[in-house]
This record gives structure tokens, C-alpha cells and sequence, in this order.
């Protein structure tokens, strides 16, 4: 409920994409899964592609996925208006340790978790109120003294927004995010 | 069959395997095993430059005037910093190399040792792709793989980084035939659908035109070849890029000239007013293309580029088509010629006669002079004397470029030479050799600048060295002259640092290198020191001293679109608007 009133315009996932025109000047945020070969510096090539040519990079996951097949995934969470989002998917087709780059924004229904870890300071009241808050969101307790509390949750960049927000007024210390990794569904 | 030999011997077994029969390269410290081995065979020539820049260059000429893979190899740390240059240069006009670079052994990387440099993480902006290879079984398959990277799609530099210790371990040979062949394999087979669109489009558009790239010349002779042919029976107008000159011959009868901020009035004008245009292996570079909003509005677009980043890059497209040029013009050809070779005569009638009428305008019109040479009527008298020989032309980089572009003509293609996209002051007298190198009996020209040529001047040790008989004709007006020509026009005459003061004297520079020189002024005895030049059997320096402050034209201002061209009669309006100073 919360995450369908934080979409920011023009970032829905339930638009018809295939219907945009190509040179509208609305930004979009779209999600990329990128397959690489697990070689050394292929994460520089792609990052230094966005970098040189001036793309966005909201969020950046790399991981191997595949050892045998020495393959990992790089999702990035990137944003531009449609010329350039088609820009950017055509400029890391060209990078020959790219194998696939894969929108998962416009290739049919997906779904994209987060992770974040949050540090929670406080006594008497505000503990308590911490632990319901987290328990609304789901979120586990993954360590805890006497005066903090550590939370994992996972979800969407704006349910953890979110739940960042409540609890920063009972003394939020550190968060720390992995950034959006996704999978299309089905 | 695999075998085992040294890194070194692995080097040198896999160029010959891919037939490579010369290299342009200098030695140093992380580079002499290689050379060792270069010393004890006789398959691979060694042309020996005198800077690392100028190896990157000879080879692009090398490559681009054969249509081969240009091959170079230099040490670590500086060798590779200065061959960053001509990588780069080689990106832009997407010319096919391979550089290998020495490197420190591999238990001394990120040490900071001597002559250390991260040459695969320097270069890799400016490479198609490289490999660092840290295991000698690996080398020969790194080496075939680059090849294959540097050929394949659009052609770029490539760059193998070797450390020492590499280069001395014993490994085994795995020849090409043997290499699992990179999963990179672009496509080359255009959509059928969006050819038989563009062919409807063609059959019925009243104002056409061929817009052609240096893609068509990538793709190889079979393409131009098929250019011909659709130019020639569709009977549409055809201009090129300065990196497409020669793929449709200037002779043709459908030739309207180069375009873009220098090109013919009449090529710029046609874009502007066309109702379908047909890009093929062109990228709507910004000096092409003037002010984007005005580009071209009311025609039809249809872009064949094997690479899709190219297509709605800077315009969107109507009809992309990725693919390789050759294959899809002779599918385009196919496909008109099987619905019946239809063309709106009538309008295509009407179209040449417009353009016939700007045509007349005669852009290229300068003020002749009895009393100093110009540059124009150098270039013109140049062409003259040698149009219709075996002839290549490099070039530098500036007004005299442009001149080149405009006044000598181009019928075949790999006959130009010169740095177009990334502008690189200093390539044509390397290119020349690397031409030269490759067409032993042909006529080459380096058209120069002497700013320009002086930034790689050195290799004219080289030159004479391997007796290359290149002719080095320098336009010399003691200027950079585009610079200058900017700085009227742009900058209210403010003549900042672009002169070139306490220039060499190029007759004595040239007995200094050990070859010919020639300098001359005055107009009346250009025909004769062109042919003292023609004639002289090594390499030659040829100081043109020509008007001093001659502007090239016609010329699109930036931030200007293609119908606000000035001629050169308007040089009274010297204001150019200062959102257009900003661009380059």
C-alpha cells in the first residue's frame, strides 16, 4: 500500500512502455540487469561507461552468479528520459564482456528487493517503540546490546525509505543498503 | 596441435598465424623478449618509429588504406601513455588495431615499479576492449581473441598487456583454429522488415538523398560496390562524411561533395530540404549535423549502422536498420530491384534541378592571387598534378583538412586518410608511413599544416630510414590557422597564441633528416615545385608558404543549422551568436 503511493511519476512498473514515445523528456528510473563475464575490471567498464558519458547510476549491486559459467550480475539502478535509457542499454550491448543487458523496468512484470541494515540508539521508551515499528515492517532484530539495536529488513528502496523515516527520530545511528537487486517474474 | 614455447615465441606465432606482416613498434625494457624473438625470424617486418604515438598512427594508416588489421607494439609505463593518443584516435573513426604493450612482471604490478603504468585500466576508455594476461597458456587465445574483437562489428583498437614474466614462462601455442571463438558476434543481417520499409520509402520519396560514412569503407569494398550501384540506378543525389570520402567516387555523376560545417552548400542544403534521407554507416556527428532542432525537419530518416548505439544517439530515426553495410545495401538493393526499380522520376527531376541551383551558388569560390599562394589553389594544383595516379593522401588536422576534403577528389575508397573524429593534430605524417609501408609503389601525400606536422615531425627519421617516399606537402601560412579562423569569427579578433613563431626552416629540416626539401611562394612556380616533388624518388618536405590569413569556407557555424551556411563572401557578418561560442 505504502510503496504504490511513494512511486515517483513516471516510474511505475504498470505504465505501458511499449506505447512511449521514444523522445518524450520525462525521466524514468529503470532497473538493468546486466550479465558479465566474471573477469577482472568488467566492473570498471561498466561503471566507467555511465561516468564517461554522463549516465546516472542510482543504485549499483554486483555479484558473481554463475561460478562454473564465470558469469555475475550487475543490477543498476539508473535514470534518464526514454533516448537515453535506450542510449544506455545500447552502449553496454557494445561492451564485449557484456553477455546480456537485460530492463527489467520495461520486460514485463518483475519484482526488486533491497536490503538494509539499521543501527537503532535508545533506552525505556523509544527501544519499545522501535521493536513495534520493526515488527510492522518485518524487520529482524540481527543484533542487540543494552542500548542499540541492529535491524535487518528487505524490500523495496521505498519500504526501506520508509521505515528509515519513522525511525530516524528515535535515533537512527547508521544504515547501511545493498542497493536493488531484481529478477523478472515468472 | 598445441605446443609449448616461450611467452615471446607464443607473440610472435600468433601474428604470424594471423597473418600479420608488419609491425610498428619501439623497444623497452618490458618489451624485449618479444623483440629477441622479432630479431631471429624473417615473417614479420618491424618498422622501428621514433615515437609511440606516431607507431598507433602508422598503423590506422596502415589499416585504413588496406582494410587489414594494423598491428603495434611498445613497452610499458611510457610506450603505453603514448600510444593513448592514437587508441583514442583509432576509437573515434573506428579503425581496426592491436596494441600490445610490455608490462612489469606480475609480482611487481601495483608496486609502482619502474616504467609501471595500469595501461589496461588507462586504456580501456579508449579501447574497443584489452586483456591483461597473467598466464602464459592463456596468451595465444587473448592474442587470436583480440583480433577477432578488433575486425568483428565496428572495428576498434584493441589492447594485450603483457608483463615480462609472461612473456619469458614457457606455455603452450593454441592456434587459431583452436581458440573458442569469443561469444562477441554482433549482428550483420538487417531487419527484412525495416529494408522493405526503407525500399517502399524509397520508391515513392520526391527529394532522397545517400548520406554515407566511413562505416561504407569499413564494411569493405563489396559495400562501396553496392553504394555504387544504388546511387547510380536510383539516380538519388549521394554525399559523404569526410570519414566516407571515396566509398562513391567524386567522379560520379551523382556526387554532390562532402557535407557538414565545411561541405559543399549544396550537400548542406539537400539535407536540410530532403524528404528522406539514408544514412549509412554515418553517426549524425555534431559537425554534421549543426544545431540539432533545425537538423533536417522535415525528411524521412533511415539509419543502417552495425552498431546500435549509434542509431537515435544524437537523431532519432526513423527506420533503424542494425547491420552490416554490405549485407543490407545489396538486401536493399535486391528488394527494389524485385519490386521493379520504382522511382518518383519526376520529383527526383525537380529535386537535381533545386540542387542545381545551389549548385551554381560555387561554395568553393575563392579570391585568386597572382602575388601569394593560396591555399585552395595549392591543394587545386596539387590535385591536378596527380588526379588519376595511384595515389593515397593522409592528412593533419585543421584548414588545410578541410581544403583537402573539398578540393581533391576521391574515386576509390582507403585512398584518405585523416582523423575525423577525434581531430588528432600529428597523424598524417605517421599515417603516411603506415600507408606507404603497405602500398610500397604508390604515390603517398601527407596534405599538412606546419603546426599540425610539426607535433609528429620526428618520424620523419623514420621516413628515411625505411626510404619511404612520402611527400610531405605542408600548407605553411605560420598560423593555426583554424584557430585563427575562430578567433575572427568567434572570439573578435583576438589572435591568442595562434601563431606559430620561430618555425624551423623546413628545406634545412629536411637536409637535417637526410631527404629532400622544397620551399616556394610564389604562384607561378607551384606547378614546377609540385612536379620537382612528384618526381623525386624519397621522401620530401614540401613548404608551401601560402596566404596567411585565408578562412575556410563554406562553413556552418556552430550552434547554426545547415541552411544558416555562410560563403565566403559573407565574411563582412562576422558575429556568431554566443550560445554557439560555447560549442566546439
Amino acid at each position: 500500500m505504502m510503496n504504490e503511493l511513494r512511486i515517483k511519476a513516471g516510474t511505475s512498473r504498470k505504465s505501458a512502455y511499449d506505447l512511449r514515445s521514444p523522445i518524450t523528456e520525462i525521466q524514468e528510473s529503470h532497473t538493468l540487469a546486466i550479465i558479465v563475464d566474471n573477469e577482472a575490471g568488467v566492473l570498471a567498464r561498466v561503471i566507467g561507461l555511465f561516468s564517461g558519458r554522463g549516465f546516472n547510476i542510482d543504485s549499483l549491486t554486483v555479484a558473481e552468479v554463475d561460478h562454473e559459467g564465470h558469469l555475475s550480475r550487475i543490477t543498476i539502478v539508473t535514470s534518464g528520459k526514454p533516448a537515453v535509457i535506450d542510449q544506455i542499454k545500447n552502449q553496454l550491448g557494445r561492451i564485449v564482456s557484456v553477455r546480456k543487458v537485460l530492463d527489467l523496468t520495461v520486460e514485463g512484470p518483475s519484482v526488486e528487493r533491497e536490503l538494509a541494515l539499521l543501527k537503532i540508539k535508545g533506552k525505556g521508551k523509544n527501544r519499545v517503540e522501535a521493536l513495534r515499528l520493526a515488527d510492522i515492517f518485518r524487520a529482524k532484530v540481527v543484533d542487540s546490546t543494552l542500548e542499540s539495536f541492529t535491524f535487518e529488513l528487505t524490500g523495496t528502496p521505498e519500504k526501506i525509505d520508509a521505515f528509515a523515516d519513522l525511525v530516524r527520530p528515535l535515533k537512527l545511528v547508521e544504515i547501511a543498503r545493498t542497493g536493488v537487486v531484481g529478477i523478472s517474474r515468472g | 596441435m598445441t605446443r609449448a614455447m616461450t611467452g615471446a615465441k607464443i607473440v610472435l606465432q600468433a601474428l604470424i598465424d594471423q597473418g600479420v606482416d608488419t609491425i610498428f613498434g619501439y623497444p623497452g625494457g618490458a618489451v624485449l623478449p618479444i623483440y629477441d624473438e622479432i630479431l631471429i625470424q624473417n615473417h614479420i617486418r618491424h618498422i622501428l618509429v621514433r615515437h609511440e604515438q606516431g607507431a598507433v598512427h602508422a598503423a590506422e594508416g596502415y589499416a585504413r588504406s588496406t582494410g587489414k588489421t594494423g598491428v603495434v607494439l611498445v613497452t610499458s609505463g611510457p610506450g603505453a601513455t603514448n600510444s593513448v593518443t592514437g587508441m583514442t584516435d583509432a576509437l573515434m573513426d573506428s579503425i581496426p588495431v592491436v596494441v600490445i604493450t610490455g608490462q612489469v612482471p606480475t609480482f611487481m604490478i601495483g608496486t609502482d615499479a619502474f616504467q609501471e603504468a595500469d595501461s589496461v585500466g588507462i586504456t580501456r576508455p579508449c579501447t574497443k576492449h584489452n586483456w591483461l594476461v597473467k598466464d602464459t597458456d592463456k596468451l595465444a587465445e587473448v592474442i587470436h581473441q583480440a583480433f577477432h574483437v578488433a575486425k568483428t562489428g565496428r572495428p576498434g583498437p584493441v589492447l594485450v598487456d603483457i608483463p615480462k614474466d609472461v612473456q619469458f614462462a614457457s606455455g603452450t601455442y593454441t592456434p587459431p583454429d583452436k581458440v573458442r571463438t569469443s561469444h562477441y558476434r554482433p549482428p550483420t543481417r538487417g531487419d527484412a522488415g525495416a529494408i522493405m520499409e526503407l525500399a517502399e520509402k524509397m520508391e515513392s520519396a520526391r527529394k532522397p538523398i545517400f548520406y554515407t560514412g566511413g562505416g561504407v569503407i569499413n564494411s569493405g569494398r563489396r559495400a562501396c560496390a553496392h553504394l555504387r550501384q544504388l546511387v547510380d540506378e536510383t539516380g538519388f543525389p549521394v554525399t559523404s562524411t569526410l570519414m566516407g570520402l571515396g566509398a562513391y567516387p567524386a567522379s560520379g555523376k551523382h556526387w554532390m561533395g562532402m557535407l557538414g560545417m565545411h561541405g559543399t552548400y549544396e550537400s548542406n542544403l539537400a539535407m536540410h530540404g530532403c524528404d528522406l534521407m539514408i544514412n549509412v554507416g554515418a553517426r549524425f556527428d555534431d559537425r554534421i549535423t549543426g544545431r540539432i532542432s533545425d537538423f533536417s525537419p522535415d525528411s524521412c530518416k533511415a539509419h543502417i549502422d552495425i552498431d546500435p548505439s549509434s542509431i537515435n544517439k544524437a537523431i532519432h530515426v526513423d527506420i533503424p536498420i542494425v547491420g552490416d553495410a554490405k549485407r543490407v545495401l545489396k538486401e536493399l538493393l535486391d528488394v527494389w530491384r524485385t519490386r521493379g526499380k520504382k522511382t518518383d522520376h519526376e520529383g527526383i527531376r525537380q529535386w537535381w534541378r533545386q540542387i542545381d541551383e545551389w549548385r551554381k551558388v560555387d561554395c568553393l569560390a575563392y579570391r585568386p592571387s597572382t602575388k601569394t599562394i593560396k591555399p585552395q589553389f595549392a591543394i587545386q594544383r596539387l590535385e591536378a598534378l596527380t588526379a588519376g595516379t595511384d595515389r593515397y593522401v593522409t592528412t593533419e588536422v585543421g584548414q588545410h583538412q578541410m581544403w583537402a576534403a573539398q578540393f581533391m577528389g576521391f574515386h576509390e575508397p582507403n585512398r584518405w586518410m585523416t582523423s575525423g573524429g577525434l581531430g588528432t593534430m600529428g597523424y598524417g605524417l605517421p599515417a603516411s608511413i603506415g600507408v606507404q609501408i603497405a602500398h610500397p609503389e604508390s604515390l603517398v601525400i601527407n596534405v599538412a599544416g606546419e603546426a599540425s606536422w610539426l607535433m609528429n615531425m620526428q618520424e620523419m627519421g623514420t621516413a628515411v630510414q625505411y626510404n619511404l617516399p612520402v611527400k610531405q606537402f605542408i600548407l605553411n601560412n605560420e598560423r593555426l590557422g583554424m584557430v585563427r579562423q575562430w578567433q575572427e569569427l568567434l572570439h573578435g579578433e583576438r589572435y591568442s597564441h595562434s601563431w606559430s613563431e620561430a618555425l624551423p626552416d623546413f628545406v634545412r629540416l629536411a637536409e637535417a633528416f637526410g631527404c629532400k626539401g622544397i620551399s616556394i611562394s610564389d604562384p607561378s612556380y607551384l606547378d614546377e615545385a609540385i612536379t620537382e616533388m612528384l618526381d623525386y624518388d624519397g621522401p620530401v618536405i614540401f613548404d608551401c608558404v601560402v596566404e596567411k590569413h585565408e578562412n575556410c569556407f563554406p562553413m556552418i557555424p556552430s550552434g547554426e543549422p545547415h541552411n544558416k551556411m555562410r560563403l565566403g563572401d559573407d565574411v563582412e557578418e562576422k558575429s556568431i551568436g554566443a550560445s554557439g561560442a560555447v560549442l566546439v
